[in-house]
């Protein structure tokens, strides 16, 4: 017998026990319901994929539903008979999620599949049998964890390249009420230690553990006998443990045995550790020593509402209802429901519903109807009474007194998570460590105040759940946005730079032709028609110089607008799609605000070529104009005034038809003129 | 058949709030007992006046508030606010004093926030301090001398009453006098120690009698049995475990630790054991500290909180113009209460180290995450 110096976990609380109750009489087998409802998926993982039609016959021990995936586990029949339906049922679950179930109609005759009643399937010298086989058989015969979570265990055997130290065997069986493991140990230590010698021939373990609460002495007992009787080696140990909720945990009852601590994150093969419920165990023995699948376990019934609470062995899928009838299941009445008897349907409020309870008052959870079938993990069925375990009353104010962090066992602050779940600090709840809550119950226990505290860590669990999804989708689609915003600007680039090449082009195609038309006015002028000539010159002066009244300046506020107006919409629908929407409204309107982003888009790059034209078209930028350029205009404007004014008087003289042409003509010079003379004056004015 | 649905756990271990609360009111009982054998009917009678005037208030405030009366009234936090503050008043302070104190602990430093549970500031030092603030005449000069200082030992009941109630002048003037702690620091200008020692607050009878009357006697005053009734109830409460030991500790270790660091002189400072013994330390350490809604909630947290104040009250007792400094010490301190919370969290279970402070940007955890 090896010496193992016992560590203790932080916080922890003492409930009632309330485990005599269930283990004054031995373990008994229920009368065969009439109808079985056999969930595919009662384990971690993928849900087994059914393999029979409806209106076959199955015999007891037949594979029903075969694991889909590395993490799944078979279902068997667990008695023989007629699958009546296979369709989606209500599942015994916290959250009441559906899944798909197998419906048999039992036929009473209890018949064993062939290979398992002759015996062929058994491994006999199972210690000497090579590890695959097991391990093949531990899945053939789908074994998953009985204590609680249901994790399929030759996934968890399935450990090579990893050095396992320590295999611990969980028989704490800490929560209040439940009795399962404790009967199981009294009766059947036999095979859990065969069992255990198996898982530790799997795992190359050094050594074995067995972990049991000191309040459970007979099966203590019973393990170590059957310790002796079965174990040649000294390599497994029966250890004590004081009572302390939650001790059971897999975390809290390795760090009681070892002292290690599972690292954040990881699991316990990280360090050496690999645990096991004893419940597992046997039915690890049962499945490589005779081939027998899983198909029953043993489940507490308790409770002050059953007449006879004890633990029944259970065929998988048998209904609630026809375990709580045979422990004689009485639904409690209050005085006053008494009174008001059947006068009145009301009176059938929530608080006068009968409560039964699926696991232990600490983390089992509430069924919503008697339907509802016994999992592979189902260790208690708990029919309390109101004065047994009351439902809270209306919580107070949380004042901080701190109880539930001295009780926390994951050493948390539940105080502080407690507000951070409620006013929705979401981000400060996982500061504080909130995805480390094992939602032990144990705050909620001492709260003063009643509050129930791991329905809020369970809520803002859910939410960074949710949260972390949508994040995760929305930088998914920021990324995939952005490139295509990028793209998209890409593509208008080049677009806009071909435009301007061809804008450029065109221009200076037209003042070539401009040019030209000068030079032919010019000829024209000099060649006969001087009136003419001199009208469309003077014209043509006036087109060259005064540019079309262009206001760059408010284009540029119209285009700083619009850019505004386009970054905004631009955001908007980033934000939408990224999932900050403000409200939902905003989100529907996404195709709106995708719209309002194309139609500003297209006036900013309206805007933008409108300024670059004007910018091409009038480049009235002073600094460009030398004072000579004006006086040269203005020199050659009048010469040209002179030449007119000559003809002009000679018209005048000869009585010429193209006098008030000519006149007209002079005049537009003449103004010409003054213009020019101003831009000087101005032009001095600005330069001195 | 439909069963009721209900999230676990489904146990319940039975404390109630308004159990810790009545349970915290009855450990003053030996306190309030020793204040009233020693400073006669005064404190008694304001307890019982604080108690009238903070459950009308809580009443006629929840009844604004539109929430349940009874419900809250039953909580018995208002109660124990009001047992507090009638603890802490002067035993002679007029009732109007009391009724300001209480109303304003009840109204604005309580409810305004949002009702229990929701307070930074402790509303029974809240509303001391403002009338400590507001009355310094009423405050200060109203404290009762000891039985064994005046021949008519304690102020009869019917005087006291009418000392509160209708200020008769004259009546309380044999009663009346300045606290030990006042007193020394005072007399410390001019005095040594030993001739402070000599005065009738610290070589009484009930000294002499248990030290001999020797110059090492500090008893003071009856004050140092005031202060170890309280530090009864006070150990009392922790054995019942409604608090933890590390804000008291930590407040009496860092006053004890201060005292006697500055305070070695004791011709010019404060003997430590006049600073442990007397004012309202023992009742700031066990009843007024340990506010669980205004402390700090970390076990790291509340040591450091609690070393905040036991520091704060050597230093405004030292070098501060008040008599005392619980009220002002517990103040400031609850002011930093969550700031410590933020950064003294304990090491999660399979965690290396703890995490602290403030939650990292969005976009750093991010990374953090993608990292780990």
């Amino acid at each position: 017998m090896q010496t193992i110096t016992l560590h203790s976990f932080d916080g922890g609380i003492h409930p009632q026990e309330n485990k005599h109750q269930s283990t004054q009489t031995p373990i008994a087998s229920l009368p065969l319901p009439a109808q079985l409802i056999v969930p595919v998926g009662q384990h971690i993982g993928a849900p087994a994929e059914v393999i029979v039609a409806v209106g076959d016959r199955v015999l007891k021990g037949q594979l029903i539903a075969q694991p889909k995936g590395f993490v799944s586990a078979a279902i068997h029949a667990p008695t023989s008979g007629k699958v009546a339906a296979i369709e989606q049922r209500e599942l015994p679950h916290s959250s009441g999620l559906q899944g798909t179930c197998v419906i048999i109609d039992t036929d009473g005759q209890d018949q064993w599949l062939e290979d398992i009643a002759n015996g062929s399937q058994a491994i006999a010298d199972y210690l000497e049998a090579d590890n695959d086989v097991l391990v093949n058989r531990i899945r053939d015969c789908g074994i998953t964890g009985m204590g609680g979570a249901g994790f399929p265990t030759a996934v968890k055997m399935a450990v090579k390249g990893r050095h396992i130290e320590t295999l611990i065997i969980n028989a704490a069986e800490c929560e209040p009420y439940i009795t399962a493991d404790d009967m199981l140990m009294r009766e059947r230590a036999e095979e859990a230690m065969r069992g255990i010698q198996i898982l530790m021939k799997l795992t190359a373990a050094e050594n074995c553990l067995i972990g049991i609460e000191d309040n459970k002495p007979e099966a203590i007992k019973a393990m170590e006998d059957a310790l002796h009787k079965v174990h040649g080696e000294h390599h497994i140990a029966v250890i004590t443990i004081p009572t302390k909720y939650p001790s059971g945990g897999e975390k809290q009852l390795i760090e009681i045995l070892t002292g290690k601590e599972v690292p954040n994150g990881g699991i316990p093969a990280d360090i050496g550790i690999v645990c096991q419920n004893v419940g597992t165990c046997e039915a690890v023995y049962h499945a490589v020593a005779e081939g027998k699948p899983l198909i029953s376990r043993i489940t507490t019934i308790t409770g002050e509402s059953v007449a006879q609470p004890q633990n029944v062995d259970v065929l998988i899928g048998t209904p609630v209802k026809h375990v709580l009838a045979f422990a004689g299941f009485k639904q409690e009445k209050s005085l006053f429901q008494k009174f008001l008897g059947s006068l009145s349907a009301k009176a059938q409020s929530s608080d006068s519903k009968p409560r039964i309870i699926m696991g232990g008052p600490m983390m089992g959870f509430t069924l919503s109807s008697d339907e509802l079938p016994i999992l592979k993990s189902s260790n208690c069925i708990l029919a309390p009474s109101q004065q047994e375990l009351p439902a809270n009353d209306v919580a107070s104010a949380c004042i901080r007194c701190g109880l539930c962090t001295e009780a926390c066992p994951a050493d948390l602050l539940p105080q502080q998570l407690y507000w951070f779940s409620k006013s929705g600090e979401l981000d400060k709840a996982e500061q504080h460590n909130i995805a480390d809550c094992i939602e032990c119950g144990a705050c909620s226990y001492v709260c003063p105040s009643q509050i129930p505290l791991v329905q809020y860590y369970r809520h803002a669990k859910g939410e960074i759940k949710e949260e972390r999804a949508a994040h995760e989708k929305s930088s998914r689609s920021k990324v995939r946005f952005e490139a295509r915003q990028d793209r998209l600007d890409r593509e208008a680039a080049e677009k806009e730079a071909k435009r301007q090449a061809r804008t450029a082009a065109a221009e200076k195609a037209q003042a070539a032709k401009k040019l030209a038309a000068a030079k032919a006015a010019e000829e024209a002028a000099k060649n006969g028609d001087p009136a003419d000539g001199a009208a469309s010159n003077a014209e043509t002066g006036a087109a060259a110089s005064v540019p079309e009244p262009v206001d760059l300046e408010k284009l540029q506020t119209q285009l700083d607008a619009a850019q505004a107006g386009l970054k905004k919409s631009m955001d908007k629908v980033a934000a939408i799609k990224s999932g900050e929407a403000e409200n939902e409204k905003e989100a529907d309107n996404l195709a709106v605000f995708e719209k309002a982003v194309a139609t500003r888009r297209d006036k900013v790059k309206l805007l933008a070529l409108q300024i670059a034209e004007a910018k091409k078209s009038a480049p009235p930028v002073k600094k460009e104009i030398s004072r000579d350029d004006i006086e040269k205009k203005l020199r050659a404007q009048q010469d040209r005034i002179d030449k007119t004014k000559q003809r002009f008087e000679l018209a005048q003289e000869q009585g010429s038809e193209t006098l008030p042409a000519l006149q007209k003509g002079l005049d537009k010079q003449m103004q010409k003129l003054t213009e020019l003379e101003a831009d000087l004056a101005q032009f001095d004015k600005a330069g001195v | 058949m439909a069963f009721v649905n209900i999230t676990s756990p489904h146990a319940h271990g039975g404390n109630s709030t308004s159990r810790i609360m009545l349970l915290v009111i009855l450990a003053t009982v030996p306190g309030i007992i020793a204040l009233t054998y020693f400073f006669g009917w005064g404190n008694l009678i304001n307890i019982v006046l604080a108690a009238i005037t903070a459950l009308t208030c809580e009443a006629l405030i929840l009844k604004i508030r539109k929430r349940p009366i009874s419900f809250f009234l039953k909580d018995n936090s208002a109660l124990l606010t009001a047992v507090l503050l009638g603890i802490a008043l002067p035993p002679f302070a007029p009732w109007w004093v009391t009724v300001v104190a209480v109303s304003f602990s009840m109204v604005f430093a309580k409810h305004l926030y949002g009702g229990l549970g929701n307070n930074p500031f402790n509303p029974a030092m809240v509303g001391y301090a403002l009338v400590l603030i507001s009355f310094p005449v009423q405050m200060t000069t109203n404290w009762a001398t000891p039985f064994f200082l005046s021949a008519e030992q304690t102020l009869s009941f019917p005087d006291t009453l009418s000392v509160i109630f209708s200020s008769t002048p004259g009546l309380s003037d044999g009663f009346s006098g300045a606290t030990p702690l006042d007193t020394y620091k005072h007399l410390a200008n001019n005095e040594t120690s030993l001739e402070i020692l000599q005065g009738p607050l610290f070589s009484s009878d009930v000294a002499n009698a248990t030290s001999g009357g020797s110059a090492s006697n500090w008893f003071a005053g009856g004050w140092e049995f005031v202060n170890i009734a309280f530090l009864i109830g006070g150990l009392a409460l922790l054995a019942l475990r409604i608090f933890t030991w590390h804000i008291p500790f930590s407040l009496l270790a860092a006053l004890g630790t201060c005292s006697m660091l500055f305070g070695w002189d004791a011709d010019l400072y404060v003997p430590w054991s006049l600073h442990i013994f007397t004012g309202a330390t023992m009742l700031g350490a066990f009843f007024i500290a340990t506010d669980p809604v205004t402390a700090s909630t970390t076990p790291l947290g509340k040591l450091i909180y609690g070393a905040g104040i036991g520091i704060l009250i050597f230093v405004i007792r030292t070098w501060g113009a008040y008599p005392d400094a619980v009220a002002f010490a517990v103040l400031l301190m609850n002011f930093a209460a969550p700031l410590i919370d933020t950064y003294t969290q304990p090491r999660t279970y399979g965690h290396t180290k703890a995490k602290r402070g403030m939650p990292s940007k969005p976009d750093a955890a991010d990374n953090a995450s993608k990292e780990g």
